[in-house]
């Protein structure tokens, strides 16, 4: 009997489609995994079935029966259960009244909390789900609160649970008990779809897989009938690469040096651990890897936005380490350019006007300064300089920075790292939402600051971005740097694998080679 | 509905939605008035007449829009950074000590040409000092600035009743007011000064403090628009992301801006008490701080946008204060009732309109260019 069954869902937001006619049939009883990169349409999808969009067109039929869903309070009525990627749980509540919120049944607690302690034991009963039902949920270790989670779902009734990359947060001993309480759930006639880019995860734990690419489902396949490699080509895919004319490149010394570089957050998780590598002047070096998997924080450490906990970072001699650390503006001074990985969020300022953008970070320099008032001219035909450099259009530098497409707008970003001729380039997602056009010009400057013999280092989730433009390429995966290949030897399932921390060893005959790099790497770290 | 800025232009903005704003508070209070049994049409025309009709009047409104400015500017200034200084009050008040206190050291000893610029420095300093506290707070020990400039109100108050009925007190008084400041240190009022170009005019509190003002519209313009400063004070408001990637520290900044709101703050003391009151009192600074607020968001934290919303309300203390004489049933809380309409509809529901005035916009777009309206996009 089936589940769910989506017939021709599209969405759009804006210019961007989405979803593109999505059709899903999942078994009831059944894991179903649905796979994609980053921007792939999963979550649209998700939020379409959980009430948060309305699909443009297409139907949603839950048991058969063809169901509107207006919101999540619908969703929950249709027996849909949602665990997010990010925890909805009060911290100071106890697991009992965070279980019940939202379904208090009454003005006075009492009864609610001796129904959902009731409920609560059968739920253990049945499926497993044990919990310390009195705990605060925030003192809860990240794997109870997603059990918690679970259990929210369940008392509401979910015969059909979505978790969103559920596994993001957890240890392995987490996943695997996250994946036996799964299990338990299928067994009792819970449907539970699996929303992850981890091949692992999918291999152990599904019964059909989903992939999607492009906002388009680009196949179904049987778990037991297909692989990891098929399902990381069916997810990264075969376009047609976008040939950037380059020479073979001249690398010459390092210009950047990161030595065991780990950089720790505030809650103790290390998103960049134990990293070290070179770029050499004349090169490019290309970051492959799963979004959030490191590369902004390397990024961010590289350019002094965040302090190194460990570990040190050389750049033409000078060393910062977390005794001694520098800020953006420093490692700007020393020959450091910086395209950031997202644009409205640091790249620029979208309320500034695109000249006064135009010397984020630079703004001190005595180019635009008098003792006093800043040099509004000389600010003005700076811009109107990079602007005819790099073809912006319009080329008007009073216009305000929200009001150029996305693709001029990071023409003026890069015009700005590029415009001090940097020795050392870090370029993050250089081309997200970037029109075709601006894709090519901006991927042969990048080219062309390698020749000039600046050190680039491209951080970028497109495949096809890195193979194309690096000369080297690094794998990374929660944090660390789990293969280094060379550029000619690569291929996309290669590096889909490596990116999915998939363990090619076994089950791979791509390439023997770059995987023996990738375990003395590791052997190194 | 969510329609975002940019869909409308600039006069309609800054323009055309704080007219209907105001137009809706007069509507409002007009309601009011007449359901106390007075003519609304009546009351309009005492409160424009007593704020505009005299030299006297005129006098004592500029002299309310003087403070207004000096809050405005204050309230504006921090939230370019992004930061919401309702401490406003507190920092004028104890501006307004600095300027005592250094007349009370000096003003039998200096000239006024001295006497000005150190009162101009004394006032900043002492305002800036005030609001320096919660800016290190909030930069270094995340408290929130809303909570700590609101408590350092209540702090500078009563700093002041202490000092003002332990310390400064004039011996042999019995109101706590410090002695009065040698004539010859006084800044000259507008009657005065106008009186040496052979123009007579009615005395009022106005005096030579409207001008500093005037010229504090202008530096603060050059500092948010035209230094680099002023460019990092905005890409920190703007957006905290992009001043630690472009390497400006925002705790830095919060300070700055802060120091600076503070001191301008700060110079309603110079109004006061170098310029009226002469000696060092209690609540010369009282309401000021907080009108700052909405004149600010009035105002659109421009500094002409501040002029303009600070005459208003200068309009409204001084048109107020006459209409409470002339019609005995509007009292002298229904004028704050009034005032505190204009508060709401142009300060705090400042942008409710908005959404409305952008549709029907885009009506009227759509219709006078005879293409499909775009409303629905």
């Amino acid at each position: 009997m089936i589940a769910i069954e989506l017939r021709g869902i599209n969405k759009s937001f804006g210019p961007v489609h989405a979803n593109k006619n999505v059709a899903l049939n999942i078994e009831r009883g059944t894991i179903h995994g649905i796979i994609g990169e980053n921007g792939a349409g999963k979550s649209t999808l998700m939020s379409i079935l959980y009430g948060f969009y309305q699909a443009d067109s297409g139907d949603i039929l839950i048991n058969g029966e063809i169901t509107k869903i207006h919101g999540s309070d619908e969703a929950i009525a249709a027996g849909i259960g949602m665990v997010h990627q990010h925890f909805m749980l009060v911290d100071p509540f106890t697991v009992v009244e965070n279980v019940m919120l939202g379904a208090e049944g009454g003005a006075l607690l009492d009864k609610g909390i001796d129904k959902t302690r009731e409920e609560l034991e059968r739920l253990k009963r049945e499926y497993g789900l044990k919990v310390p039902v009195d705990a605060l949920a925030g003192e809860l270790p990240v794997g109870l609160q997603q059990r918690v989670e679970i259990l929210k779902a369940l008392y509401r009734g979910a015969q059909i649970l979505i978790l969103d990359e559920p596994t993001g947060v957890l240890t392995p001993q987490e996943t695997d008990q996250l994946f036996r309480i799964l299990n338990a759930l299928k067994e009792q006639g819970v449907t539970v779809i699996l929303i992850t880019h981890k091949l692992q995860e999918i291999m152990a734990v599904t019964d059909g897989v989903s992939v999607m690419r492009g906002g388009e489902m680009v196949a179904h396949r049987k778990t037991r009938e297909t692989s990891k490699e098929e399902l990381a080509e069916l997810m990264v895919g075969r376009k047609v690469l976008l040939k950037v004319d380059k020479e073979e490149a001249q690398p010459k010394d390092a210009a950047l040096t990161v030595e065991n570089l780990s950089v720790i957050s505030a809650d103790g998780v290390a998103r960049l651990d134990n990293v070290s590598f070179s770029v050499r002047r004349g090169e490019i070096v290309g970051v492959a890897g799963v979004s959030g998997n490191g590369q902004s924080e390397l990024l961010a450490a590289l350019s002094g936005i965040v302090k190194p906990s460990k570990g040190s970072i050389s750049i033409n001699g000078t060393t910062v380490t977390a005794e001694a650390p520098l800020d953006a503006a420093a490692f700007r001074d020393l020959g450091v350019g910086h395209v950031p990985e997202d644009r409205h969020r640091m790249g620029l300022v979208t309320a500034f006007t695109a000249d006064e953008s135009a010397i984020l970070g630079y703004h001190r320099d005595e180019t635009f300064n008098g003792p006093i008032l800043m040099k509004r001219a000389a600010i003005t035909e700076d811009c109107a300089q990079k602007m005819a450099d790099f073809d912006v259009r319009p080329p008007t530098p009073g216009l305000k920075s929200a009001n150029f497409s996305g693709g001029n707008q990071q023409k003026i970003v890069l015009a700005r790292e590029m415009a001090r001729k940097p020795k050392v380039l870090l370029v993050g997602q250089p081309t997200r939402g970037v029109d075709i056009g601006a894709i090519e010009y901006i991927h042969k400057n990048l080219v062309a600051m390698r020749d000039a013999g600046a050190a680039v280092l491209l951080v970028s989730v497109e495949l096809e971005e890195i193979m194309s433009l690096s000369d080297r390429i690094l794998v990374m995966f929660e944090g660390r740097i789990v293969g280094e290949v060379d550029a000619k030897d690569a291929n996309e399932r290669m590096l889909g694998l490596m990116m999915a921390n998939a363990n090619p060893e076994t089950e791979s005959a791509a390439s023997q080679e770059p995987i023996e790099e990738e375990r003395n790497l590791g052997a190194e770290a | 509905m969510s329609a975002s800025s940019g869909n409308i232009p600039r006069w309609v903005d800054v323009g055309l939605i704080p007219l209907i704003n105001i137009l809706m508070a007069f509507f409002v209070s007009g309601l009011i008035i007449l359901l106390i049994g007075e003519d609304p049409i009546e009351a309009v025309g005492i409160l424009l007449y007593g704020a505009w009709g005299t030299d006297y009047g005129i006098g004592y409104t500029l002299y309310y829009t003087t403070n207004f400015v000096f809050t405005g500017l204050a309230v504006a200034v921090a939230f370019h950074a992004g930061l919401f200084n309702i401490g406003g009050e507190g920092q004028a008040y104890i501006g307004g000590l600095g300027v005592g206190l250094m007349l009370l050291a000096f003003d039998n000893s200096l000239p006024l040409i001295l006497i000005v610029p150190i009162s101009i420095m004394a006032s900043a300093l002492f305002g800036a000092a005030w609001a320096y506290i919660p800016a290190y707070l909030q930069a270094y020990r995340g408290s929130h600035i809303v909570i700590t400039t609101i408590m350092f109100n209540f702090i500078a108050s009563a700093l002041m009743v202490y000092l003002l009925v332990n310390v400064l007190i004039q011996p042999g008084q019995m109101s706590p007011q410090s002695r009065e400041f040698a004539e010859t240190s006084w800044l000259p009022f507008m009657h005065e000064a106008l009186a040496w170009f052979g123009i007579s005019i009615t005395r009022s509190p106005l005096n030579l403090s409207i001008f500093w003002a005037l010229i504090c519209c202008a530096l603060v313009w050059a500092f948010i628009w035209r230094t680099r400063w002023g460019y990092e004070i905005r890409t920190v408001g703007f957006n905290e992301t992009a001043a630690v990637y472009a390497g400006i520290n925002p705790k830095k900044i919060i300070i700055l801006a802060m120091c600076v709101s503070g001191g301008l703050a700060g110079f309603v003391g110079l109004n006061e008490i170098l310029g009226v009151h002469h000696r060092l009192l209690l609540n010369f600074q009282l309401g000021y701080g907080f009108a700052g607020i909405a004149v600010a968001l009035m105002g659109r934290n421009h500094p002409i946008g501040i002029i303009f919303a600070s005459l208003l309300f200068g309009t409204l203390y001084q048109g107020g204060a006459e209409l409470s004489f002339d019609m005995p049933k509007v009292t002298r809380e229904m004028v704050e009732v009034v005032q505190g309409l204009v508060i709401l509809f142009s300060g705090a529901l400042a942008l409710m309109i908005k959404p409305t005035v952008e549709r029907i916009y885009a009506v009227i777009t759509a219709v006078t260019s005879g293409r499909r309206s775009a409303v629905e996009g």
